[in-house]
């Protein structure tokens, strides 16, 4: 069986230490999964070294969507905007540490996509953002 | 009325024998979104690809003749099981949202202008919403929804109001594919003929779940698919009141739909095959004929009983674990389907535990997101029933929602 339900995805679930909003904020971005409605918004600040000092995130969503998000944002505390910009898919299912099949790997790179078309100040957050390895 | 034979039915269905995960076998609860197949069904389409297999309405050998009376016997069967009069009253398309676009490409298009009315419901599944939309916004027609009340039902009061701005169209559905509501079809007929406007049934959750009688309905268009009724994916039906039908104009254009082609200009056919254009699915055609002739061997009254004693026992059931809401009205207004939400855990996190015991639930906005947003709630976890489904089934997905809250808990 799987073990897509780990104690730590149900606890950053449950317990999300960044969940919140930033108000002022330095960037902010949010989207949605069209397909089931995840939906995610993330604020930054950041200094003038542009290293993340600290983060937020809200919108409502799975236990996976959710606690991806609030890893996420713990692991960014503290990089820069081009370390952001560096990471990738693998990153991020390596900070959650479990397999994923396709459909709920969509709710896994959610705030990933978020974060990245933020931090690139797009209009909108593509899925190139978080293709590849 | 005697009970159904569930295990025989059960025998019925091949997949319903199909181990999930080792030891687990297949708990379907997802017959809304799409109906599992009987042998009968799947063998009826065998056999056509096997023996007889031709082109139809064309070529003179016998396969061809025996293609053309297999799909035409299709079309006078499924007349039959819902009541209408006429075979040439039946259409076939892909699906029921084929069958609502092309009401709303061809007799919306002939028919509407600017500033006209279309009520449709809040419970609409965007298959009887978005071709409206689309119409809405090409012809200026302006579109009019009846409200959902807390408990699930349409509210009449604020149709009849409705009603009042002499609407060319009432579209809505039979029974809600989240709500499990059965809507009162003939009365919202009756009061959208008296004032004028003609109506559109989407049958897709009622024709396979309750009997269907579109000359006691007196309904003009009703749409509906095969593969919610144990037929095949890729067939659907548009039922029609031929007076209407015959003064539309053609849907898609090709071969099939013409009398005569000129290089300028084309004549075309009579109905049905007027809005059949191209090769048909005919396989599938055939294919959802042997499923019209599944459910009327067990009966449609027999099925809608068998279907409300589970949805009552489900109701029963899940209204005693804490922390879940049930959307829609009690048992004696709905088919078999219960949408939920849990308190602490996400429609998705829950489908993805209970598929872990084997059983098959459908998470999400079950393509009706405005109806979520009306109750404020992004999704919700549906399991549905069929006639195939049993108490013990229910029992499993008590027993799996128990180990979602020890999760999560
Ligand atoms: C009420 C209702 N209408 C329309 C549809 C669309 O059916 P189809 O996808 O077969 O066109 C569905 C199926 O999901 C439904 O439940």
């Amino acid at each position: 069986m799987d073990d897509l339900y780990r104690e730590v995805i149900i606890e950053h679930y449950k317990n999300p230490g960044f969940r919140g909003e930033l108000d002022p904020h330095d960037i902010s971005f949010e989207d949605e999964n069209p397909l089931c409605g995840d939906h995610i918004r993330i604020d930054l600040r950041v200094n003038e070294n542009e290293v993340v000092t600290e983060a937020a995130f809200s919108g409502h969503g799975c236990a996976i969507s959710q606690a991806s998000a609030d890893l996420l944002l713990e692991f960014i505390i503290g990089k820069t905007l081009d370390e952001i910009r560096q990471l990738t898919k693998d990153d991020l299912l390596e900070l959650l540490g479990i397999e994923l099949g396709p459909v709920r790997l969509k709710c896994a790179l959610l705030s990933l996509k978020v974060l990245k078309a933020g931090v690139y100040g797009l209009g909108e957050a593509s899925d190139s953002l978080v293709e590849g390895d | 009325m005697n009970p159904l034979d569930i295990e025989a039915i059960r025998k019925d269905f091949p997949i319903l024998q199909r181990e999930i995960h080792p030891g687990k076998q297949l708990v379907y609860l997802d017959s809304a979104a799409t109906a599992q197949k009987p042998t009968r069904v799947i063998e009826a389409m065998d056999r056509y690809y096997r023996w007889s297999n031709a082109n139809i309405h064309r070529g003179v050998h016998v396969l061809a003749e025996e293609a053309t009376m297999l799909y035409e016997d299709a079309r006078r069967n499924v007349a039959g099981f819902i009541g209408a009069r006429d075979a040439r009253e039946i259409i076939f398309t892909r699906n029921t949202t084929e069958a609502i676009n092309l009401v709303a490409y061809s007799w919306g298009r002939a028919n509407l202008q600017a500033g006209d009315v279309i009520i449709l419901t809040e419970m609409e599944h965007h298959s009887n919403l978005v071709p409206w939309q689309m119409l809405a916004q090409e012809r200026q027609v302006r579109l009019e929804f009846i409200p959902v009340t807390d408990d699930g039902l349409l509210d009449m009061e604020e149709y009849q109001k409705l009603l009042m701005l002499a609407p060319k169209l009432v579209a809505f559905t039979q029974m809600s594919n989240v709500l499990g509501t059965i809507n009162p079809a003939g009365e919202i007929i009756r009061l959208a003929h008296d004032a004028g406007a003609i109506t559109l049934v989407d049958g897709a959750q009622s024709v396979p779940h309750i009997p269907v009688n579109v000359v006691d309905l007196d309904v003009d268009f009703l749409a509906f698919s095969a593969h919610k009724m144990c037929g095949p994916m890729g067939s659907g039906v548009l039922y029609g009141k031929t007076a209407l039908l015959e003064k539309m104009p053609p849907f898609l254009g090709g071969g099939d739909m013409i009398r005569k082609v000129m290089l300028r200009s084309y004549a075309p056919n009579s109905i049905p095959h007027k809005f059949e254009a191209g090769t048909p699915a005919v396989a599938e055609a055939v294919g959802l004929s042997a499923a019209v002739d599944y459910l009327n061997s067990i009966g449609m009254d027999a099925i809608a009983a068998h279907e409300h004693e589970i949805v009552s026992y489900a109701l029963e059931q899940l209204n005693q674990i804490p922390g879940v809401r049930i959307l829609g009205p009690d048992a004696d207004r709905k088919g078999g389907v219960v949408s939920f939400t849990l308190d602490i855990a996400h429609p998705h996190d829950v489908a993805q535990i209970l598929y872990r015991h084997g059983i098959a639930v459908r998470a999400g906005h079950h393509c009706a997101m405005p109806l979520h947003d009306r109750y404020q709630i992004p999704a919700t976890t549906r399991a549905s029933f069929y006639i195939y489904s049993t108490r013990e089934e229910v029992d499993h997905l008590v027993q799996g929602l128990e180990q979602v809250k020890a999760i999560f808990g």
